[in-house]
């Protein structure tokens, strides 16, 4: 038997890699560095983009806003997904906390600093509240809930003409700059981001993850999983009613478009383009996918389509993500090695 | 130690849109017992276990457990009482570590309630119980993600997880279907030391020379109904359970 | 009053009917929840229109041209989005979603939003029933919806192929060792969903102007009766139709018609809050709490 040579690739981990994923085993400052680099990067990218107003312009100031606004949406969506629940709606969290916010601010005469906290909370108690049923359930009804509600609530506001009904509500107090707008935005951000990561590194955030992995098991294990669910919808709906609330008084108007399909395909897309169940990936999907919208502007609702290709091109095609790979091609080698065939073999 | 009566079971019945799964069923454990249940595939021996923990609601009859009415509840607070089961088709949380996945037991309510607030280290305690039920304690298995683990393992991670809950009444819905000979044969000892240390087991079993090894009574069901109970040797005599397994062997020299 | 309240009633729940069975055909046979059945439904209106505007194809033969045309579409769909992420309900949700949405925002985007988007009436007229005139296109709709729903019964209890795809939607692995093809028997079944939406466009279209947001209303239909009905059950898609269709004619009637549309959402959260498996969902409650 005539032994062939051939190649192939040879994937090894990192030296800073022991054991599980989350493990890490540093000796050298070298090491350490290679591990929070990029987090710094990240950190210190964002915190140094307001500063740089008279580079960057009001416009993407502007854009950056919005991108971490669909970023919290997309967050919001990436904590669902873990508990198991995907939600075909983020408009819902959205316009709820926009609408509580336009409400109280318009019918009581608060500032913002008081509205949006308010509103982030109940409307996150709201949105808990309307979706409890359904968590009782196990598959496709999460889904077909949250796709309902914003298109029935857009139908109750229209027809009902409460909340301003069509106009929306306008001239809502706004913001004091758009530099502290960015500030307070990308802080919440970060620290949902790094929030939730750790969230889930907890015991409490590992029966979350248990849940979608089996649900069984984990009320065989004395858990109340409606219970448990309901807290990780109100857990996730905060950054989403806090963008609804914020972007609220970001435009000083709120209506209808509150509800509107974007705030749910857009943060859909991000968060499985940047890799569903790791939080840096949904922000990642919404820093790619929004400003690549903004430069397709004059595409009009165009652009709706090309995201969901995007999303059908990788939900069928690419279901790990981007962040994942990123993630793996960073922490591992790649060598070719060569190897042995045998006769007839490959 | 006291033989108070830990579990009653009275007329337990469910019907399937007209099918009878489990009728009229009933039977009582004290506390320290190890009982075995067996009985022809389809005769109704896991849905029993499912009406007792709550996982499916009786049509007629009733559970009590230390003197407690908990027909009907909820399984999560049967699991917080202290029954603790474990799966036919066990499948561990795949995406998790192994030793992580006994961590969720371990936060458990009733577990945090009986340690007392401060836990400690769960991690230890759930490594601990690995090596109770046979995971050799330097290799890596404990570390990887749980979808990669052999069947033999899942069942003893299932194992580990019952017990993880210090539960009082152990339910084991056939934990030797599909293991090996020689994986039974490895984790026969263990179960017979928990019944030696006095723990209440119900065991759900097609293999029945080595339920007979543990068990210290067993009941056989039929088409839903209980056809017989009593000591192994004894029922193992009875002519309508030979002839509910006709076909396959009943072994009497167990 | 009562007499109109009766026929309209029935009308309305045959609408709901016809737009309900598509989507509970698919997820009864091959258990996706198909989101793009809102994107299929408009789709079928536009590609009529198209025919006879654009390529001058007389109204007759569009028709059936059109139910093909969305029947290929629904087994493209399948091939194209559902075929690699089978089984991963999560995945199925979001890939049929994405279908929908793209072929609407399309749709809205070649700028089919006008009012001349409208089709044509199977037969003109109206006649009296009991005092109430009623064009005979709304009867069309009452007969073509219950023949359909009985041609459905029939076919999904008494055919080979009827009882071949829902042995595929009980018992997955089983169907397979018998020798059913399960992707071809899934696309199967997403293209007769498909071409029963596209039925149900044609006939229901004529009565007003096509407009996109319809697609997203039909969806909100669809779901509304089979998740009242309880998913995957005949019996429940037409008890359900029938409760929502007559709901909504009293509230036109006798409340206000503003509400009209309110009442699937109402409906909606109701049944999900008191009974979640619907109506007539027995079995699948059961597997459900475990």
């Amino acid at each position: 038997m005539s032994a062939k040579v051939g190649y192939r690739k040879e994937r090894l981990d990192r030296g800073i890699k022991a054991r599980t994923d989350d493990i890490f085993a540093i000796s050298t400052y070298r090491e350490i560095l290679y591990l929070i680099l990029p987090r710094v990067f990240v950190i210190a990218g964002l915190l140094i983009f307001p500063l740089l107003g008279d580079f960057t312009g009001v416009y993407w100031q502007n854009v950056i806003v919005i991108t971490c606004t669909i970023a919290l949406l997309a967050l919001s969506w990436d904590l669902l997904h873990s508990v198991g629940l995907v939600s075909l709606g983020q408009a819902v969290f959205f316009g709820v906390g926009a609408y509580i916010t336009g409400f109280l601010a318009q019918q009581f005469g608060l500032p913002p600093l008081v509205t949006i906290p308010l509103a982030t909370v109940f409307g996150a108690l709201v949105c808990t509240m309307l979706l409890y049923p359904v968590l009782r359930l196990r598959g496709v009804y999460f889904g077909l809930i949250t796709f309902a509600l914003p298109l029935l609530f857009m139908r109750i506001i229209e027809t009902t003409k409460v909340l301003g009904g069509t106009e929306g509500m306008s001239g809502l107090p706004a913001l004091p700059s758009i530099a502290i707008s960015l500030y307070i935005i990308i802080t919440i951000t970060l620290v949902c981001v790094f929030g939730f990561q750790r969230l889930f590194e907890t015991d409490y955030g590992l029966v979350l993850k248990a849940i979608k992995d089996n649900d069984r098991s984990v009320i065989a294990a004395g858990f109340n999983i409606s219970w448990f669910k309901a807290q990780a919808v109100f857990i996730a709906a905060l950054p989403a009613t806090f963008a609804g609330a914020f972007l609220t008084h970001h435009y000083q108007f709120v209506g209808i478009p509150a509800f509107a399909t974007d705030y749910s395909i857009l943060p859909l897309a991000s968060a499985i383009v940047g890799g569903p169940g790791s939080f840096f990936g949904a922000m990642l999907g919404a820093f790619l996918l929004v400003p690549l919208s903004e430069l397709l502007r004059d595409l009009g609702t165009l652009r709706i389509v090309i995201y969901s290709v995007i999303l059908l091109i990788f939900v069928v095609g690419l279901p790990e993500g981007l962040y994942p790979y990123l993630r793996r091609k960073y922490f591992q080698f790649e060598r070719v090695v060569s190897m042995e065939l045998e006769e007839g073999g490959k | 130690m006291s033989k108070e009566t830990i579990l009653e079971v009275r007329n337990l019945s469910k019907n399937f849109g007209g099918v009878k799964a489990v009728s009229e069923v009933s039977f009582q454990l004290k506390r320290g017992e190890a009982l075995g249940v067996m009985g022809p595939n389809g005769c109704g021996k896991s849905t029993l276990i499912n009406l007792i923990t709550g996982f499916i609601k009786p049509s007629s009859g009733q559970v009590f457990y230390q003197g407690k009415d908990i027909t009907g509840i909820a399984p999560h607070k049967a699991v917080n009482l202290g029954i603790a089961r474990s799966f036919q088709m066990a499948k561990p949380f795949y995406n998790i570590p192994v030793y992580k996945n006994l961590i969720i037991p371990l936060f458990s309510p009733r577990v945090r309630k009986l340690v007392g607030g401060k836990f400690g280290d769960r991690d230890e305690a759930a490594i601990h119980l690995l090596e109770d039920v046979g995971f050799e304690r330097d290799s890596s298995i404990p570390y990887k993600a749980a979808g990669s683990l052999p069947h033999g393992y899942v069942k003893r991670l299932e194992l580990a997880r019952c017990l993880s809950l210090e539960p009082d009444l152990i339910i084991l819905d056939e934990l030797f279907s599909g293991m090996s000979m020689s994986e039974v044969a490895s984790i026969l000892p263990f179960l017979e030391r928990l019944r030696d240390e006095g723990k209440t087991l119900i065991m759900v079993e097609h293999r029945l020379k080595e339920l007979f090894r543990v068990v210290d009574k067993v009941v056989v069901l039929n088409f839903g109904k209980k056809i017989a109970e009593g000591l192994p040797e004894e029922v193992v005599q009875n002519e309508e359970v030979r002839k509910s397994y006709l076909g396959s062997e009943v072994d009497s020299s167990a | 009053m009562e007499a109109s309240v009766l026929i309209f009633g029935l009308v309305n729940s045959a609408t709901l009917m016809l737009v309900a069975l598509g989507f509970s055909l698919i997820f009864g046979l091959s258990g996706v929840a198909n989101l793009a059945h809102g994107g299929i439904y408009l789709f079928s209106g536009y590609v009529t229109w198209m025919l006879m505007n654009y390529l001058g194809v007389p109204f007759l033969l569009a028709v059936p041209l059109t139910i093909i045309i969305a029947g290929v579409l629904g087994a493209l769909i399948y091939w194209v989005a559902l075929k690699r992420v089978r089984g991963l309900h999560l995945s199925e949700v979001i890939a049929t979603f994405a279908v929908g949405v793209a072929i609407l925002e399309l749709f809205r985007w070649m700028g089919f939003v006008t009012y001349e988007f409208t089709l044509p009436v199977f037969i003109k007229g109206s006649v009296d029933i009991a005092g109430v005139s009623i064009d005979y296109q709304r009867l069309l709709i009452i007969g073509i919806g219950l023949l359909l729903a009985f041609a459905l019964w029939v076919f999904s209890r008494y055919t080979k192929m009827g009882l071949a795809l829902r042995g595929m939607a009980q018992d997955e692995y089983t169907a397979l060792s018998i020798g059913i093809d399960s992707d071809w028997a899934a696309a199967l079944s997403m293209a007769l969903g498909s071409a029963i939406a596209a039925i149900a466009a044609i006939s229901i279209l004529p009565l007003g102007i096509i407009s996109i947001n319809m697609g997203y209303e039909v969806l909100i239909m669809a779901l509304a009766v089979s998740v009242v009905g309880g998913l995957e059950s005949i019996t429940g898609l037409v008890v359900a139709s029938i409760i929502l269709g007559f709901a909504k004619t009293i509230t036109g009637t006798y409340f206000d018609p503003k509400w009209m549309e309110v009442i699937y959402l109402f409906a909606l959260v109701l049944v999900l809050a008191i009974k979640p498996s619907g109506l007539f969902g027995k079995f699948k409650e059961l597997e459900e709490r475990v």
